[in-house]
């Protein structure tokens, strides 16, 4: 019998993409607007650099926790096909980090690549995001149908735990960027702190089943 | 036979404020009646964020900067005053609840003299002067600024600061009513700053009422504020109701938040970074690449003495 939300299931992907894709045109018109036909625009603030760190950075965080938030909504829902939209999230959060490292690099440090390995050394914020990217990256290469094959699903499940990391760590670059303690990015801590607390009872389950048997 | 030594920045009047800057008082005038006209109520408070309906101040240019000027709508769109918001863009959103005037402003404590100053009238009778600062905010960015004031030694000096005063404490307004940032506890309530006597008597320390030939908008710390433009932006006090003179350093809002990442000085140091983040370059508002910071904000030939001695990564 087809679930009651599978009318929803052939939008789940589309509806992915787009809310993905807005901010990214919006933050590409913006440029455009202030690079081409009016350097004074305030649209995105008088600012645009830190707005679009800013604004990269947190869609990068959001996709993660939505991509996380895919699996607890199919136990809670029974709903399997919202699983179709994991790997759209999860590719989503990468590109945003991808293009939030990049624009980093070239905009604050002149594309020096060693000016990037001392922040990272040096400030605990800047070595939290690295931290994040650098988790992301295999899970990105390695999100083809081909690759979970060839890793085997086991293997291919427990490398992609990694996404944990990538969320924590994110999420405390957010905390540890702004002044003072803030409250914004301590909603996102707080969300993915409830994504990973509904997780707990069924790895503790589990733990308890597998040390029975 | 007396003896006028000019400080280092002295130009004289035939080179005040160039006008082609200011809205002419004609035109202000012109859009006033046109204002008044169409919106005969026109409420006050919205006034307060518009920088287009801002009353002109006179002033005269007594010093420049080589560098181009922040645009005034960058200026007034682009704030850290956490009494309206977090966001930089909150202060321009919220600030219209502000209520400038009426305003008093009181001198107490270590004084010969205590005041309570009229903040209206003190703006009538004071020799206004012009004068263009690079303004270094704390996390990294830039401006420059033409700020109206005065000296703030001008105004300390009426209260007669007694021998034993060490010390200068800000208290900033801290009213619910017109403040809605005021609900989030990310500092201790009001904001207060301070200074060393010697730094808030130092001639380049400014008591600022306006910006930009006209009285401050509410999101830039109307109707009085202090502006300090060798140390980050934060000790920039705004919209303040008591000057305190004080025997010993006042705890200040930020250093009571986070000792270890602002201190009491907060002097402009490329060569000490925040804890968490570098301050050797800043982005200049309007610029995309980053320029390099200079030490004391440009300003060490003038304040540099105050430190000698001192270790600034120590006492940063």
């Amino acid at each position: 019998m087809a679930h009651r939300l599978e009318p929803l299931g052939p939008w789940l992907r589309p509806a992915a993409h787009l809310f993905m894709a807005v901010p990214l045109a919006f933050l590409a018109f913006a440029w455009a607007e202030l690079l081409l036909w009016d350097p004074h625009s305030l649209r995105i603030t008088a600012e645009p650099v830190a707005y679009t760190h800013n604004a990269l950075g947190k869609m990068a965080l959001k996709a993660l926790l939505l991509a996380l938030a895919v699996t607890p909504v199919r136990r809670l829902t029974g709903w399997g096909r919202v699983m179709t939209v994991r790997r759209t999230l999860g590719l989503w959060a990468f590109f945003y980090a991808l293009v939030h490292l990049v624009a980093f690099l070239w905009l604050d440090l002149d594309l020096r690549l060693d000016e990037l390995l001392s922040e990272t050394l040096e400030r605990p914020f800047i070595l939290a995001g690295m931290l994040a990217f650098l988790a992301m990256l295999p899970l990105a290469l390695t999100s083809t149908n081909a690759a979970i094959r060839r890793l085997g699903a086991r293997r291919w499940r427990a490398l992609h735990r990694l996404a944990y990391l990538a969320a924590v760590a994110g999420a405390v670059h957010f905390v540890l960027r702004v002044k003072g303690w803030q409250a914004e990015p301590l909603v996102y801590a707080a969300i993915l702190l409830v994504l990973l607390g509904v997780r707990l009872p069924r790895l503790i389950r589990r733990r308890a089943a597998a040390a029975s048997a | 036979m007396p003896i006028h030594r000019r400080p280092s920045w002295h130009i004289p009047d035939r080179e005040a404020t160039p006008e082609h800057l200011y809205i002419s008082r004609r035109s202000l005038m012109a859009a006033g009646g046109a204002a008044l006209a169409a919106t005969p109520l026109a409420s006050p408070a919205a006034a307060g964020t518009d920088v287009t309906a801002l009353s002109a101040l006179r002033s005269r240019r007594t010093r420049s900067l080589k560098e181009a000027l922040t645009p005034l709508a960058a200026v007034a769109s682009y704030n850290n005053f956490y009494e309206f918001g977090l966001d930089k863009g909150d202060p321009a959103r919220n600030a219209h609840t502000l209520r400038p005037s009426p305003w008093t402003l009181a001198i107490g404590g270590m004084v010969a003299r205590p005041l309570t100053l009229d903040v209206d009238r003190l703006i009538a009778r004071l020799p206004l002067e012009e004068r263009v600062y690079r303004l270094r905010c704390v996390e990294g960015w830039s401006m420059v600024i033409p700020w109206i004031g005065v000296p703030l030694s001008a105004v300390l000096s009426e209260a007669q600061p007694l021998g034993s005063a060490r010390f200068v404490r800000f208290t900033t307004l801290a009213d619910r009513a017109q403040m809605p940032g005021l609900a989030s506890p990310v500092l201790d309530w009001p904001y207060r700053e301070g200074l060393r006597i010697d730094e808030a008597m130092h001639p380049l320390t400014l008591l600022a009422v306006g910006l930009y030939g006209r009285v401050l908008p509410n999101q830039n710390g109307a109707p009085v504020r202090v502006v300090v433009p060798w140390k980050y932006g934060f000790k920039s006090a705004k919209s303040i109701v008591r000057i305190d003179l004080v025997g010993n350093q006042p705890l200040t809002s930020w250093v009571q938040a986070a000792p270890r990442e602002y201190g009491f000085y907060s002097n402009v140091n490329p060569n000490v970074p925040h804890p968490r983040w570098s301050q050797a370059r800043e982005r200049r508002i309007g610029e995309i690449r980053r320029r390099d910071t200079q030490m004391f904000n440009g300003y060490g030939e003038e304040v540099a003495a105050l430190y000698r001695g001192m270790d600034l990564t120590r006492f940063f």
